[in-house]
């Protein structure tokens, strides 16, 4: 891929957004709001977004999401409950049925697994992080417009995410 | 034998900017500034105490790259894709806060790991460093 002069400084304010997501991924802001900080319409913000990153925003926030919440399920003393709510998820439902679309498993039977498994394991846990939450391949995901911003009963997006348009 | 690494390369989007993050925000010293014959400008930094470790900041449009890769390069750069490697630091938690206050960008503040303390900065151009304080035994 080739990237234009303009693209840049596009891209370095998609990056922005996304470090916002990667920083405050348990607050509600809203995606219209990350959207027009970063000089966007909503809509195209979503597409932009998913665009460089293969993922929309509401996406990208959720994988963040339940990131954190293995990390914590591997290394803390919470309860799933907790741990719901510390990541950013208002329902536990919603928690539960993202993280097990994303693990492939529940938190509760990730949690007894990873502990049966032993120690973490001995790389720095950021390039765990950099793997865990982006980046997946871009080329390889559907068409960037009209994509569905899975968003709903989560904190963040009380518009429930879904982009129009297209 | 290869008894060490001397410089590390690092692409950045605006040699003056990186010049300018890496010395003044980051306080890293200046080693070189250079403009080369072929229009390569040799500009290197390294952490303070003269660790005898440098960074390279390249400026991917003036430099061994053609223009497409160049651009492709830049984009990169640009939305964050790429990461130099890792900072070390005596005091994670400290130095974040005073950085912070210098207004350089973290993704991640100080967290305790198994190999020790990391948070996770972004440089101006976008380039991802770990910042870490290591346990001895790491």
């Amino acid at each position: 891929m080739t990237y234009r002069k303009a693209d840049v400084s596009s891209l370095r304010m998609l990056r922005k957004a996304r470090d916002r997501i990667d920083r405050d991924y348990c607050e509600e802001i809203a995606i219209a709001a990350l959207a027009s900080d970063a000089g966007y319409s909503r809509e195209h913000f979503i597409r932009a977004f998913r665009a460089a990153y293969g993922d929309t925003p509401g996406r990208y926030r959720t994988r963040r999401r339940v990131e954190r919440a293995r990390e914590l399920l591997r290394s803390a003393n919470l309860t799933v409950t907790e741990i719901c709510h510390l990541v950013g998820f208002t329902s536990v439902g919603t928690f539960t049925s993202r993280f097990s679309e994303l693990t492939g498993m529940s938190p509760t039977r990730y949690r007894a697994e990873a502990a049966a498994r032993g120690g973490p394991a001995p790389i720095p846990g950021c390039f765990v992080l950099m793997w865990e939450t982006g980046l997946p391949d871009v080329a390889a995901s559907p068409a960037a417009a009209g994509g569905q911003d899975r968003t709903s009963g989560e904190a963040g997006d009380p518009a429930g995410g879904v982009a129009s348009g297209a | 034998m290869i008894n060490g690494i001397d410089i590390v390369s690092v692409w950045v989007l605006d040699q003056d900017s990186a010049k300018e993050f890496y010395t003044e925000k980051l306080g890293f010293e200046l080693t070189t500034d250079i403009k080369l014959d072929n229009g390569m400008r040799w500009l290197t930094v390294q952490p303070p105490g003269n660790t005898g470790q440098h960074f390279l900041l390249m400026d991917p449009s003036h430099s061994m790259l053609d223009e497409q890769t160049a651009a492709t390069v830049r984009g990169l750069v640009a939305k964050g894709a790429l990461s130099p490697g890792v900072m070390a630091t005596s005091d994670c938690r400290g130095d974040y806060e005073e950085l912070v206050k210098r207004g350089v960008e973290f993704t991640q503040p100080p967290a305790e790991r198994p190999y020790g303390i990391e948070a996770i900065l972004r440089d101006d151009s976008g380039n991802w460093f770990s910042f870490t304080e290591r346990k001895q035994q790491w």
